[in-house]
């Protein structure tokens, strides 16, 4: 099951493209919140950026303290389904996560990355990708021409 | 939010409130450079001083910013403390995106805080903090503390003044999430003498994008041209900075105050290539912004014996490279990063700051000044000299420098040099490219090489037809009002076609605004000039220094007779633009 992978945020600039990309295109909304990817420095810009997304726990603590079966596993290699009908917007998921992945709106809805990959080829440099766990490449050595 | 009227946040810093105002016009106005020119017909005193608590400072967005990639620009809106009349300055970073998200068409701000202070705003918040421990503090410093005192990283944008906003420095900038300015025109002193530090604008909002297919298309080509075509790769690649070793090769690049327009050797200290090869750490971007053309330079620095260390990051581009590479006679690019980063440190722009302390450097040479004024030794090639001048400008330590930070030219007035004062409208551009440019730069609205395309024209062969090339400038600036009320980079006035914008603007709902775009962007040309006048501009009374007809570029000297003509034209045509009945009606 293929699972999404910031992997060479090293050479992210930050423009946000992925963000505004999986609002736009998953979500309908223009946003840098509502996102299941989203882009910060590491403490001011001078020092680069990193990705607050899902790393595709497994199991994943969010889904287990999930009271409506909202937020559930994927079938295997990590990571979550989500049905919104089902959301009680109780924010149980948001404090479960270790990596402070999940975002919330004004109005409690959570936003969490669902590996689907759709921002993958807004990004200039190739920072993301969507690959097989054991495939994917998170240390990319060569020169991209 | 896609709305029809403008939602405009009113801070007054004095009675520390704040007023949501909704106002109409966007047919007329659009957002950005018209919607900025609208709220100083509204708040602004043309005829009070730039100084006066009642004179906003106001940073506008436009209609497409957020919804489009390179729609990531903010027009700050101000009476400038170097010419006390309206100007216009632009800056991208995380700006243009977080007011969208913080919902606000515009920020106005009014007043004056009784002390130092930060103001912070987002959709649910407006707090203004004191922050006297704050004042003296340089760009960067101010930067990482306003990090730590409120929330948000990575999803606001963070504006601040150094030193030299507070000072009163005539070219001041605004600093912009560390590597975008509004730099020129002095936005810096406006902040300053409101007493506001910096201002975080949280971007916390989340909207609705338009139903159907019809934006998700538009948005896809435009991507797709940006990312997947030729058109913005020389920005990415070695940048603006691709150019110094371009115009130098064309006799056009300003060394050593204009005393020559090209030099064979130092040029490869400071190319853009040499730039790329030895000094680029990185790129980053506006947000929004898939093109990324902020190039990042290493600057190790030894500090201790022992081998100490320090590094830093300052961001290059074309403009910090002539002003502070070029125009000081520096051969060495890491001489000239060094002289970026204390001006940055110190909030100055660099083109105002590069070219003040170059004709500084010449006067002291002639003996008009001493070492009593410039408190240090000055001369061209020298970085030690320039980095102590740099901080003498930021503090205004005495009587020269204070009057240095109020403009090259009236520092020069007063020291008997304004023969050699490289000044048009404000400290140059860096394009000694012949005619058409001095004359553009010199009159033009915001005194920038990014009012028309002079440069580029000079560059080519033309005809000597005055009239010919003032209605190209008159049509250019029409035009970059358009995409200045959008509000996008003029990096991607390539993609963003007239028509593009049409369409862009019809898939987010804006039909009305799309079919007066062509009238909308002159009016708002009219507008700019109106209020331009209004605070006191005598375009006749414009000159072109003597420096700029001594010169030699790859057409050979200067034609002065016909630089006279044109600049005569030009100033009677913006007198006709600017002129009050003009108001609604054929000027």
């Amino acid at each position: 099951m293929k699972t999404f992978f910031a992997a060479r945020m090293d050479r992210c600039i930050g423009c946000q493209s992925c963000s505004l990309a999986c609002a736009r295109l998953v979500h309908k909304r223009l946003s840098w919140e509502t996102a299941g990817i989203r882009i910060g420095s590491s403490g001011g810009i001078s020092t680069g950026f990193e990705a607050r997304v899902c790393l595709a726990c497994d199991p994943p603590p969010c889904a287990a303290v999930c009271p409506t079966g909202s937020i559930t596993p994927r079938k295997k290699d990590g990571g979550i389904k989500q049905d919104r009908k089902l959301c009680i917007r109780c924010g149980k998921c948001v404090k479960a996560c270790p990596v402070d992945a999940i975002a919330v709106d004004e109005l409690h809805n959570p936003y969490i990355c669902l590996h689907c990959g759709r921002c993958v080829p807004f990004c200039p440099h190739n920072c993301l990708e969507l690959a097989e766990k054991s495939a994917a490449d998170l240390i990319q050595e060569e020169v991209e021409e | 939010m896609i709305r029809s009227d403008f939602r405009v946040m009113l801070v007054d810093l004095s009675a520390r409130k704040t007023h949501i105002e909704t106002l109409p016009g966007r047919e007329t106005y659009l957002g950005g450079s018209g919607l900025a020119a609208m709220l100083f017909e509204k708040y602004g005193d043309p005829a009070a001083a730039y100084s006066d608590p009642r004179q906003p400072l106001i940073f506008a967005i436009g209609p497409l910013t957020g919804y489009y990639p390179l729609m990531s620009k903010t027009v700050c809106g101000f009476l400038s403390p170097y010419h006390g009349q309206y100007a216009e300055s632009h800056a991208g970073g995380r700006s243009a995106l977080a007011l969208r998200f913080a919902d606000m068409d515009a920020l106005v701000v009014v007043g004056r805080a009784s002390v130092p202070c930060v103001l912070s705003i987002g959709t649910q918040h407006m707090e203004i903090k004191d922050a006297p421990f704050l004042w003296g503090k340089d760009v960067f410093t101010t930067g990482k503390m306003v990090r730590r005192m409120f929330s948000g990283s990575g999803h606001r944008s963070i504006l601040r003044i150094g030193p030299a906003g507070e000072n009163g420095c005539a070219y001041a900038c605004i600093n912009v999430d560390t590597y975008r300015h509004f730099g020129r025109l002095g936005s810096g002193a406006v902040m300053g003498a409101k007493n506001l530090k910096a201002i975080a604008i949280v971007g916390d909002g989340s909207f609705p994008l338009p139903e159907g297919k019809t934006y998700a298309r538009d948005f896809q080509e435009v991507y797709t041209q940006l990312t997947e075509t030729s058109m913005m790769s020389k920005y990415h690649d070695l940048g603006t900075a691709g150019n110094v070793a371009a115009l130098n090769e064309l006799k056009s690049l300003p060394w050593r105050n204009l005393q020559a327009t090209t030099d064979p050797e130092r040029i490869n200290g400071i190319s853009g290539e040499k730039f790329a090869k030895d000094m680029l750490l990185r790129n980053t971007a506006c947000s929004g912004c898939p093109v990324g053309c902020i190039h990042i330079g290493y600057l190790r620095e030894k500090f201790m014996a022992d081998n100490r260390y320090l590094y830093r990051q300052v961001a290059y581009d074309y403009e910090p490279i002539f002003a502070l590479g070029s125009m000081l006679g520096m051969g060495d690019g890491f001489g000239v990063l060094g002289l970026m980063d204390c001006v940055e440190r110190e909030g100055l722009d660099c083109m105002s700051g590069g070219v003040a302390l170059a004709w500084a450097t010449e006067a002291l040479e002639k003996g008009l000044i001493t070492e009593a004024e410039t408190l240090t030794p000055l001369a061209f090639g020298e970085a030690a000299g320039y980095k102590a001048a740099i901080r003498h400008l930021g503090a205004g330590t005495n009587e020269f420098y204070r009057l240095l930070a109020q403009g090259t030219l009236k520092a020069a007035r007063h020291y008997k040099g304004e023969d050699f004062a490289c000044v048009l409208g404000q400290e140059m551009a860096g394009y000694a490219t012949g005619e058409t440019f001095f004359v553009s730069e010199s009159l033009s609205f915001r005194h920038s090489h990014l009012d028309s395309s002079a440069y580029s024209a000079d560059q080519k062969k033309q005809d000597k037809d005055a009239a010919k090339i003032v209605a190209g400038f008159v049509q250019d600036e029409a035009s970059r009002c358009v995409l200045t009320s959008m509000v996008g980079c003029l990096f991607a006035r390539g993609v963003y076609t007239e028509e593009r914008m049409k369409t862009a603007l019809i898939s987010l709902g804006y039909q009305g605004v799309a079919e007066n775009l062509t009238a909308a962007g002159e009016a708002i040309q009219k507008l700019r000039w109106r209020l331009r006048l209004r605070s006191g501009y005598d375009p006749l009374a414009a000159r072109i220094p003597k420096r700029y007809t001594e010169i030699v570029t790859w057409k050979g000297p200067i034609d002065t007779v016909y630089m006279e003509e044109l600049r005569q034209a030009y100033a009677a045509r913006l007198l006709a633009l600017g002129r009050e009945e003009s108001a609604g009606a054929d000027g």
